[in-house]
This record gives C-alpha cells, sequence and structure tokens, in this order.
C-alpha cells in the first residue's frame, strides 16, 4: 500500500503516530536504487521529527559498493572491476567501513532522536526476531556492533550517523548475497597508497540461505517488522514508499543527485598518496616507471612520474606531469588529458605506441 | 559554559564598542545596519569556548575528520562545524552560537575529547551568552502555524534573536519568506516583511537590485500626459542577493581544452563554407537504417560523411597530413584516421575511427557506435583518442548552420556540419521543391592548404552526398 496523501503529513508533525510506549513508523522502500534509498536517509534525517517516535526503514539494493564516509574508495575496493561490471559505489554519510549490497542483502535503518540512540537495543532486536524465526540459530551481537553466527561468520556490520538532534543506526543483514562476487570487489587492487582513511576490517561473511535455504529476504524483513512493532507497540503495518516521489518527500530528488556527484563520491576521500611502480615491456626489452602522486579532495595535486631518459622526446613528460595536476583522479579525465598532451608534439605511430603504453598504464593505478 | 572575557581591543576601540552596544541597545529596526558593519568594524565580541558535547553510548574521544568551517569564518547557531567519527558512528556537530570562529582546537586526524574545548566562537558583546541548552527548533505554536509548516514541507529555522524580534511583531514566521542557508529566516528577513506590512520604505541596502530605468517608448501610443507622469522611481527593495563571484581553478577537461586552443591558435586558419542538399541521402539512409538495425547498428548520418571525407582524401591527400614544428617538413599520413567530436557531460572529446580509407560503411558505423557507447561512460582508452588526421564535428545535432571550428593540432583541416534544414530550392526544370539541406564549415591550415584545394575537396565531398550513387564508383 503506497504511502496516502494524509499520512504524508504525520511524517512532519510531531507525535501524532500514538502507542503508549511512543509513536513508530515502519517504511520499505520499493527502489533498489542505493543513492535514492540513502537520500531517503537522509531526508528523514534532516526533515523528521522523532520526539516521541521511532522510524524503521527497510531497504535492499542492487550490486552496489557502499564505502563509509571518511573512506578511500582506492583502498577498499576494486574499481576496475566495478566499472566493467557496472557495480555502482556510493558514499554514505556514516561512519563504518565497506560493504557489498547486492539484493541478497537487507538494510536496516533505526531512525531514534539523538538522545535515544541506542545500538546495542537495535540489534539485539534483530538477534530477536532471527530467533523467532528459528530458535536454534547461533547468532549473537559483538562488542564490535556485529552480528556473527556460529561463532566466527560475519552477517552484519553496523554503521551510524548522529546529527544535532536526531540520530540513525543502520546495519546490514546476508541472506543470500553473491559471495564470489562480493570478495572480488572488496578485494583493492591498487598498491602503494598511504592514507588516514578509515580502513576496513575484513571478515569472513556467510548467508542465512546457507544455514537454512527457507530464510529468504522477504521472511527476514517480516520477522524484523513484526519485532519491532512489538517492541514499540504499533501497528505490525509497513508503509511503501517511493523515493522518486517529490510529492511525498520533497526536496529528495536533489538529495539524490548530490549523493551521486563526483565531489561527493570520490572528491570527500580523505588525503592520500601513491607511491608506486610499473613495469613495461616496450619491443623486448621492460622499462620501469616510477609514479608518486599526492591526492586531495580526490584531484591529484602533487604529481611526479619517472620514466627512463631518451624514452620520451625531452619536456614531454613533464607536460604531462603539469596537466595532471589538479585533474580528477580518474582514468577518464587522466585519458583525455594525456591525448591532448600528445597533440603538443610532432607525432609519429612509435611516439603513440609508447604514449598510449605510458597511459594505460597509468590508468590502471585508478 | 566557561566564558573568557577576552579583551582584544585597545583602549581606544574599547570605547567606541561601548558606543555600538548602546546604539544597538535602542531601536531593532535600526539592527542591520550593525549587521552590514559587522565585518568591517574591530571585533570586540566574547570569545567563548565551543566544548564537544556528549556523544552518547559513553564514549569519551573521537578522531577530527573534516573541518566545515576554517577561522575567521562567521557562523550562525546550528550550522555544521565539523564531522567527527568514534567508532563507526560519523557525528556531525553543528554550532550553538552564532558568531566568528577564532580557533580551531585540533587539526584533522586527532583525537578530540568530549567536555574539552573544540572551537572558540567569537559572539557578539550586545547579545550576551547563549543559553547553555539547545534552543529547540520548532517552538509551540498555534494550529494554523502546523499547517502553513507542512505544506511548505520542512521545519522553520531561525535563531532566538529572529524569533523574539517577530514575536515582539506578532509576526508569523511561517510566512517570512528566508533567506539565508536552508531557508533561514534572517533578522533582514523580518525587517522586509515588517516594511512590506506597514508600506514603510527602508534605506537602500548596498545589496539592493540595482532596477534599469524604464526604456523610452518608440512611437507607441499612450497619452502624453501619462508619460510625463510616469518619471522612473528606483524602487529601492533591500533583497538580500546572495549571489557571488565563484572562482575555480581550470583543470581536467577545461584544461585539456585551454592547451589544445592554445596550440591551435599558432595554426593560420581560412574558412570555406557551403551548401549540400541531401535529399537523396536522407531517403538512402532510410532505406539502410532498418538493414543496419538487423545486423544491430545504428546507423546515423555520420558514417556516409565520413566515408565521402576518406574518399575526397584520397584525391586531396595534403588535408590528410601533418606540418612539423619548423614548418619544414610536411607529412603525408597514409592512415585516414577520421575524429568525430563528441560532446558527453565532462567536456568535448574527439575519438576517432581508424583506417577509413578501407572500412565500409557499414563498419564505420558499428565503430562510431562502440566509440560512442564508450564515451558516454567515461571509458575511452588512449588510443582511441589519439592518432588522428582529420575531423568531422557535427555541431548540427545540437543546432546552427556555418560556424568556424578549430583546427586540433597535429592536423591541418577540420570539418563542421550544421543542422539539416528543409528548405526550398530550385530544381534542373526551374521549379521548386522540397530540399534537405545541410551546410558546412571547413578550416583549413592555410600555410599548406590554398583556397583552391579546399574548395575542390569540398566540391567533391559534396557530389559524393548529393549523388550518393557516385560513391560506389569510387569506393575501395
Amino acid at each position: 500500500m503506497a504511502l496516502p496523501r494524509s499520512l504524508r503529513s504525520c511524517l512532519q508533525r510531531p507525535g501524532v503516530l500514538g502507542g503508549a510506549g511512543g509513536g513508530g513508523l515502519i517504511l520499505q522502500s520499493l527502489s533498489d536504487d542505493v543513492y535514492q534509498n540513502l537520500a531517503v536517509e537522509d531526508w528523514i534525517h534532516d526533515q523528521v521529527s522523532l520526539e516521541n517516535r521511532q522510524v524503521l526503514f527497510l531497504w535492499r539494493n542492487a550490486p552496489a559498493v557502499v564505502i563509509g564516509r571518511h573512506q578511500n574508495p582506492w583502498q577498499e575496493c576494486n574499481l576496475r572491476l566495478m566499472r566493467q561490471k557496472g557495480i555502482k559505489l556510493a558514499r554514505r554519510r556514516s561512519g563504518g567501513g565497506t560493504v557489498y549490497h547486492d539484493l541478497g542483502n537487507i538494510n536496516l535503518t533505526f531512525f531514534t532522536t539523538r538522545k535515544k540512540y541506542e545500538r546495542m537495543d537495535n540489534l539485539k532486536l534483530v538477534v530477536r526476531a532471527l530467533k523467532a524465526l528459528r530458535p536454534q540459530l547461533d547468532v549473537h551481537v559483538t562488542d564490535r556492533y556485529d552480528i556473527v553466527l556460529g561463532g566466527r561468520y560475519k552477517i552484519s556490520g553496523t554503521a551510524a550517523k548522529l546529527g544535532r538532534t536526531t540520530a540513525y543506526h543502520h546495519c546490514t543483514l546476508l541472506c543470500g548475497a553473491d559471495k564470489s562476487v562480493l570478495s572480488s570487489v572488496l578485494k583493492s587492487p591498487y598498491k602503494g597508497l598511504k592514507s588516514n582513511a578509515t580502513a576496513s576490517v575484513p571478515s569472513s561473511v556467510r548467508n542465512l540461505l546457507e544455514e537454512d535455504p527457507a530464510l529468504t529476504c522477504e521472511l527476514l524483513l517480516e520477522a524484523i517488522a513484526e519485532e519491532y512493532a512489538m517492541q514499540h507497540q504499533i501497528d505490525h503495518h509497513v508503509t511503501l514508499i517511493n523515493p522518486a516521489d517529490e510529492a511525498v518527500l520533497p526536496g529528495i530528488n536533489n538529495k539524490t543527485k548530490e549523493l551521486q556527484t563526483w565531489e561527493w563520491v570520490y572528491g570527500k576521500t580523505p588525503k592520500f598518496s601513491i607511491s608506486t611502480y610499473f613495469d613495461m615491456t616496450y619491443k623486448d626489452s621492460v622499462l620501469e616507471v616510477k609514479v608518486d602522486m599526492e591526492v586531495k579532495h580526490g584531484r591529484i595535486e602533487v604529481c611526479n612520474i619517472d620514466v627512463p631518459e631518451q624514452w620520451l622526446p625531452p619536456g614531454l613528460c613533464q607536460e604531462l606531469v603539469k596537466s595532471l595536476t589538479g585533474c580528477r583522479f580518474c582514468p577518464d579525465e587522466v585519458t583525455v588529458l594525456a591525448s591532448t598532451v600528445l597533440r603538443t608534439c610532432p607525432q609519429d605511430d612509435e611516439l603513440r605506441n609508447k604514449w598510449n603504453l605510458l597511459c594505460e598504464n597509468m590508468r590502471m593505478l585508478m | 559554559v566557561c566564558v573568557h572575557h577576552v579583551r582584544s581591543c585597545s583602549s581606544i576601540r574599547f570605547i567606541k564598542s561601548k558606543y555600538v552596544c548602546l546604539f544597538d541597545k535602542s531601536a531593532l529596526k535600526f539592527s542591520h545596519h550593525q549587521r552590514l558593519f559587522r565585518t568591517s568594524s574591530v571585533s570586540c565580541g566574547q570569545i567563548v569556548q565551543f566544548k564537544l558535547s556528549d556523544i552518547g553510548e559513553g564514549i569519551t574521544e573521537v578522531t577530527v575528520k573534516e573541518w566545515y568551517i576554517k577561522e575567521g569564518d562567521s557562523v550562525s547557531q546550528f550550522d555544521s562545524i565539523c564531522e567527527v567519527q568514534s567508532d563507526k558512528a560519523s557525528v556531525t556537530i553543528t554550532s550553538r552560537y552564532d558568531g566568528i570562529i577564532r580557533k580551531l582546537h585540533y587539526n584533522l586526524d586527532e583525537i578530540a575529547y568530549v567536555g574539552k574545548p573544540l572551537v572558540d566562537i567569537e559572539i557578539d558583546a550586545s547579545k550576551g551568552v547563549a543559553p547553555e541548552e539547545d534552543v529547540v527548533e520548532t517552538p509551540a505554536m498555534s494550529h494554523e502555524e502546523h499547517t502553513h509548516q507542512e505544506i511548505k514541507g520542512h521545519k522553520t529555522l531561525a535563531t532566538p534573536a529572529v524569533r523574539r524580534l517577530a514575536m515582539e511583531n506578532n509576526i508569523k514566521l511561517s510566512e517570512v519568506v528566508g533567506t539565508g542557508k536552508d531557508n533561514r529566516i534572517l533578522k533582514e528577513d523580518i525587517l522586509n516583511y515588517l516594511a512590506k506590512q506597514t508600506g514603510a520604505i527602508l534605506p537602500p541596502s548596498p545589496k539592493a537590485e540595482i532596477i534599469p530605468p524604464l526604456p523610452k517608448s518608440e512611437g507607441v501610443p499612450t497619452a502624453p500626459k501619462d508619460k510625463v507622469r510616469k518619471i522612473p522611481v528606483p524602487v529601492s527593495r533591500p533583497i538580500a542577493f546572495s549571489g557571488k563571484d565563484k572562482t575555480e581553478a581550470v583543470t581536467g577537461f577545461q584544461k585539456a581544452m585551454v592547451k589544445t586552443m592554445s596550440a591551435a591558435l599558432k595554426i593560420p586558419h581560412f574558412g570555406y563554407c557551403d551548401e549540400i542538399d541531401l535529399t537523396q541521402l536522407v531517403q538512402l539512409r532510410e532505406e539502410l537504417k532498418p538493414i543496419a538495425q538487423t545486423r544491430g547498428i545504428k546507423l546515423s548520418f555520420m558514417p556516409f560523411f565520413i566515408k565521402a571525407a576518406s574518399l575526397g582524401l584520397l584525391q586531396y591527400p595534403i588535408l590528410n597530413a601533418s606540418l612539423d614544428e619548423s614548418c619544414q617538413n610536411i607529412t603525408y599520413k597514409a592512415s585516414h584516421n577520421i575524429g568525430v567530436a563528441m560532446d558527453t557531460e565532462q567536456g568535448l572529446i574527439v575519438p576517432n575511427v581508424k583506417n577509413v580509407q578501407v572500412c565500409s560503411v557499414f563498419e564505420i558505423a558499428a565503430e562510431l557506435n562502440r566509440l560512442q557507447s564508450l564515451g558516454s561512460a567515461g571509458q575511452l582508452g588512449t588510443n582511441d583518442l589519439t592518432g588522428g588526421t582529420f575531423t568531422l564535428s557535427n555541431i548540427g545535432t545540437i543546432g546552427g548552420t556555418y560556424t568556424k571550428p578549430v583546427i586540433l593540432p597535429p592536423e591541418v583541416a577540420i570539418g563542421a556540419l550544421g543542422k539539416i534544414q528543409v528548405l526550398p530550392r530550385f530544381n534542373g526544370k526551374g521549379e521548386v521543391f522540397k530540399a534537405q539541406i545541410m551546410n558546412v564549415s571547413w578550416s583549413a591550415d592555410h600555410r599548406v592548404i590554398d583556397g583552391a584545394t579546399m574548395a575542390r575537396f569540398s566540391n567533391l565531398w559534396k557530389s559524393y552526398l548529393e549523388n550518393p550513387a557516385s560513391m560506389l564508383l569510387d569506393l575501395k
């Protein structure tokens, strides 16, 4: 059942949805677009008054990698592979580490006031819901706010965002995600990175479906909604929302757009440096090229490329270095700039081939 | 709250500040003047140490991850100051006061302690120290107020001082248009609202829009009496125009453009334009489109333009050449690598189709499809973007007829195609018919290419396109 107009105002008026223990609202997203769903979190965080009321938001995404607010995507995941496979990259506003989402993973967001922010309680609720379904399921919450299956497999990770008056705690829950894609995209191939960004702690993971094939996403969502409804003494009723509906969520499309900008996804990476080298094979000889760069706000601030002397016309490499300064640390911008720099030089096929080889290798760093 | 009464002013200035305070305590109406003066006057407010408040869950220390402000910036209450992180939680710290940031106590990635000072804020002496507790954003209001808020869909933001001003003047905040950040209601907004209500004209503030004088009407029949009476009086509306000039560094695609254009400037360009009747080609393409579709390729006009250009280059190879730096040698390139200018969201890129001289029209179309999809995904490789020898730019897809394209070095010629228009033309029998007309604008390097060569090449290219069957004779 979609959100009727009269309910829209309920999201904005404080304390209308009653209940002895305080109001509550369970929302589920109709979209599997990671940016739209993250925008809904933002919207609820900014717009909804949570005095005397709590909100639970349930959502799932098409394949995407989601990094934490202060993380470095080059350090955390295989961006090259993701581009090839069409897996999106999103940066959320909460802290914590990197996770892989697909439709076999469910996301739960618990919205409360700052004062009522309590992660342990939320996770214990999830565990209760799981045990209600399967009493003999060996799941418990660790002190790192993970949910662990069988004592060793992580099935849920947590992150949180605190604002001035409201806060939210969200967590994942692995039902039937593609573990091989998960492990391949969450392995970074980029070498020589030095950064103060929050690093993820890798864990062995397992799907609940592997424990019991009947534990589908739908079943788990039902169980958690029921447990939440019981806890907050509200009607077990899940309201579906469309994250693209401006009428119900005014201003949501701007929030979605902001989350997709390069400046947010890559530009918010804390300052980092790369110091690496690569070997190029050109006409039976192997050349080593050293690259040193400093990247701030996702842009190359300082750049140094060390190519063997005489391999390229004098000054051409310096031209490239000058062009790259200020450029986004991104393969297509670097490609365009590199191609343009080549125009300033008289060309022959030999030079072109060498240049293309150098540039292809540079792209591999991004 | 620990308040430091820092007297950072000398004795002379101190006297002045007292004066300012006294002045301020009078009619609130004039306080917007004070706001304008604030930035230029000497700072003599109280420095308040804003401490990091309790995060919850017994957390005592956090890491500072990002500063949203720097020393010297002015902040309003509820503005974001910084982002800190603790154990997977990211916390936005907002300001409790209006004022100017005087000191940041931590650098990025340093550990900050709950209960210890985070920033020093200088607040207005006149305003006094703000209360310890956070002011509730939505004060108790009448039911009508509520309705207003629902319609707007967001909470009205205003500092306590502004709310007091509104209350004292019996103004409903929901009826005031906020011009501050996040639609926050500022003191100016209340004053504007008041002015509208009372019909008073406030003295023009420096930020007011300049209303252009009414234009002189020419020959428009109006009563001369009216004209005389309507002397344009610039209405000074103190509108808070918050637009500012924005300066950013030239980077990325723009930088590439700057480099290319600077190099192109060295080439003496001459232009040659003509009109092509594409009526027959339009029909031919309509017939061939479905065939290409069955092979999974979208067929536009470009493959024909490109192939015809290549046939022309076989006759006039100097247009597919390159001049060296010293202008001593011309290299006639064997391959016809024809570049096609493409507009992407980041800027203009020119990938090229390699070896057009040995490609069929269909193969060119397939290659264009490939380059277009890579281009829109931002995945073009350096091989696709280098090695071009001649370029065609289809600006006509956006609009325009004639243009003056700039040659992309190290090439010596470029053609820009305007849009296809349906225009009346005369046929051989002197009858008017509907023709599909497109304009082409060529630019060539006048150091090595003369007008006659360019004209002959253009005529040949034109003849291939106006009579596509003739291409069959020369196709290799």
